[in-house]
């Protein structure tokens, strides 16, 4: 049964098919994903865009941050987080799962399917998934006023971006993972939690202490972040840094990738 | 269709060498399997047979040797190689998420096939292994010997030319393994060729027309298991148990009552053409052992002879 045909095709779409099983599974999840992309969007705009933003309006006479308010101000932030959230759930579980849970990674390779597609697979999975998170936190965003219309496209592929960024790196984290023993509490306490504190999150990045501003300038939070409010509202950016925002969320997923498929193949071909 | 010929193996090792640091896995062996043919690899636990299976599986590249299976070599062809196989790995790792039938779905799908094509398959498989009605469970749900069988069905999915089984009844209760051995058995009748590494000399007797006994990475003997058994021990064997503080100095007054003796720590092993004889002779002694049992030689005992060791220990 197995012809030139079908192996040929296997090996153009190696990739998709595991892309394919990848969203088949996140369907189990469907509506604890849809739950969350709605629900997160929702309290925070309400707790810290309105409730703190208040605040800040009030203080800054009514000029809020950048000349905009905080509301909009904070929203590209919001979404970026959002989507690298996403993106890390679905390159860094999926990761440790297929090497160390339920080994399915080894079942994968017993195919014709190589470590490379493998991991492709895992990032157009992820890519699906930062799309709909973004997506859904757009349109909650825009509810509340956050953003404009014309802005959206920009902003949903700018965040879409920051999640392969932050997944790729994760992705390629993850694969040097040889068992479970608090790897997660780690990541989320020591990089996920300074990254979305000290990226510009809250307030201008270069309101903060020069020695914190590097976690910044690492981020591909604070990247993202920059980017879109350029977008956003016209915040002053200037070109060298827009084209470097870019060029670094680019470049960090790439590597992240490259790493993690050199990673997998010493892992699957022992 | 791979690039060989009709009378050709489809699997040729030789000198095959697999060294990891400086253990060395597999320790430069040679065999060849033929089409249609159910070869065995039996050993004990860190015999190599593993590391074999997974050279031949294309997943683990050889330190040294020459390996070529369906015509084709590994280490520059392994998804051509492996588009071709059937992997039933030692620890099952089907998807515990998804369900019975998705399991078989989606491993099809990963050899580019089509899903019209694979409509009719899942079916056909979900009837061989016996799974009718657990179809639409999630896989979690299942039982040891119903895992293993969808294992068994999903390595089927792309109609391979070669089935490869580690171990496939390991941790299976006497009825799972029962059952197991009559699809495997189907498989069989149905021409394809099987490769099948186990501990257990009663499966390795049941399902190998032909098998290699291994031990420390190195092939001890070659042949069909009655070929092996003749060649390696006697027709019967007498096993007397006379307690474990006495089988040794018992044991010096048997010498050479049978062809050959094995003592153990927990009984004594006597081979012989007719057990029985040998049994009354040791009565005639005046020597009283607790048990005795005649039976015929197995794999067991070859293994014993080859290598000093049991096999399960």
């Amino acid at each position: 049964m197995t012809d030139s045909k079908v192996l040929d095709r296997g090996k153009r779409l190696g990739a998709w098919y595991v892309a394919e099983y990848r969203i088949r599974q996140m369907g189990k999840w469907a509506s604890t994903i849809f739950l969350v992309s709605f629900g997160n969007p929702v309290i925070y705009l309400l707790a810290i865009g309105i409730g703190v933003g208040s605040l800040v309006d009030a203080n800054t006479g009514g000029v809020g941050i950048n000349g905009v308010s905080y509301i909009t101000f904070l929203a590209p932030a919001l979404l970026a987080t959002a989507s690298i959230q996403a993106a890390m759930d679905e390159t860094s579980f999926p990761t440790l799962e297929g090497f160390v849970w339920n080994k399915s990674f080894y079942g994968m390779n017993s195919t014709q399917l190589t470590a490379g597609q493998i991991v492709d697979g895992i990032m157009i999975a992820a890519f699906f998934r930062a799309f709909l998170t973004s997506g859904i936190y757009l349109i909650v965003l825009f509810a509340f006023g956050a953003v404009q219309v014309e802005a959206m496209p920009g902003l949903f592929l700018i965040a879409s971006l920051a999640g392969m960024s932050f997944g790729g790196l994760m992705l390629a984290a993850t694969s040097f993972v040889k068992e479970d023993d608090g790897f997660f509490a780690v990541v989320y306490r020591f990089i996920v939690a300074p990254m979305f504190l000290f990226s510009g999150t809250f307030y201008p990045l270069d309101q903060m202490p020069i020695f914190l501003q590097w976690i910044g300038w690492i981020s591909p939070l604070w990247h993202s972040t920059n980017l879109s409010r350029a977008v956003s509202y016209g915040l002053e950016v200037p070109s060298w840094l827009l084209t470097l925002h870019v060029v670094f969320l680019v470049v960090t997923m790439v590597i992240g990738v490259l790493i993690g498929k050199k990673q997998f193949e010493r892992r699957l071909l022992k | 269709m791979p690039k060989k010929k009709q009378n050709e193996p489809m699997i040729s090792a030789r000198g095959l060498t697999k060294v990891f640091g400086d253990f060395v896995a597999v320790d430069g062996i040679d065999f060849e399997v033929q089409r249609g043919e159910a070869f065995g690899l039996l050993g004990p636990n860190g015999a190599g047979k593993s590391t074999t299976m997974r050279m031949i599986a294309s997943t683990s590249q050889r330190s040294s040797g020459q390996l070529e299976i369906l015509g084709r070599d590994p280490n520059t062809q392994g998804p051509e190689i492996r588009a071709h196989l059937g992997v039933v790995p030692q620890q099952d790792n089907l998807d515990r998420e998804l369900k019975v039938w998705e399991n078989l779905y989606i491993y099809g799908r990963y050899f580019g096939l089509s899903r019209k094509f694979l409509k009719g398959k899942v079916d056909e498989l979900i009837e061989f292994a016996q799974l009718e009605e657990k179809r639409n469970a999630k896989t979690d749900d299942l039982s040891g010997g119903m895992k293993r069988r969808l294992t068994i069905a999903r390595a089927l999915v792309n109609e391979p030319e070669i089935l490869m089984l580690d171990e496939p009844t390991t941790g299976l209760d006497p009825q799972a393994r029962h059952v197991l051995w009559d699809r495997l058995f189907r498989l069989k009748e149905q021409g394809v060729t099987l490769v099948i590494t186990t501990h257990y000399m009663d499966e390795a007797e049941q399902l190998c027309d032909r098998l290699v006994v291994m031990d420390k990475g190195k092939i001890m003997a070659e042949g069909s298991p009655a070929q092996l058994i003749k060649n390696y021990s006697s027709k019967e064997v007498l096993e007397v148990r006379f307690g474990s503080a006495n089988n040794k100095s018992a044991a010096k007054k048997l010498d050479g009552l049978g062809d050959r003796m094995e003592v153990l720590p927990d009984r004594i092993l006597i081979y012989s053409e007719n057990g029985e004889k040998v049994l009354e002779k040791i009565v005639k002694l005046g020597l009283k052992p607790i048990t005795s049992l005649v039976r015929r030689s197995s794999l067991e005992d070859v293994f014993l002879r080859l290598t000093g060791r049991t096999l399960v220990d």
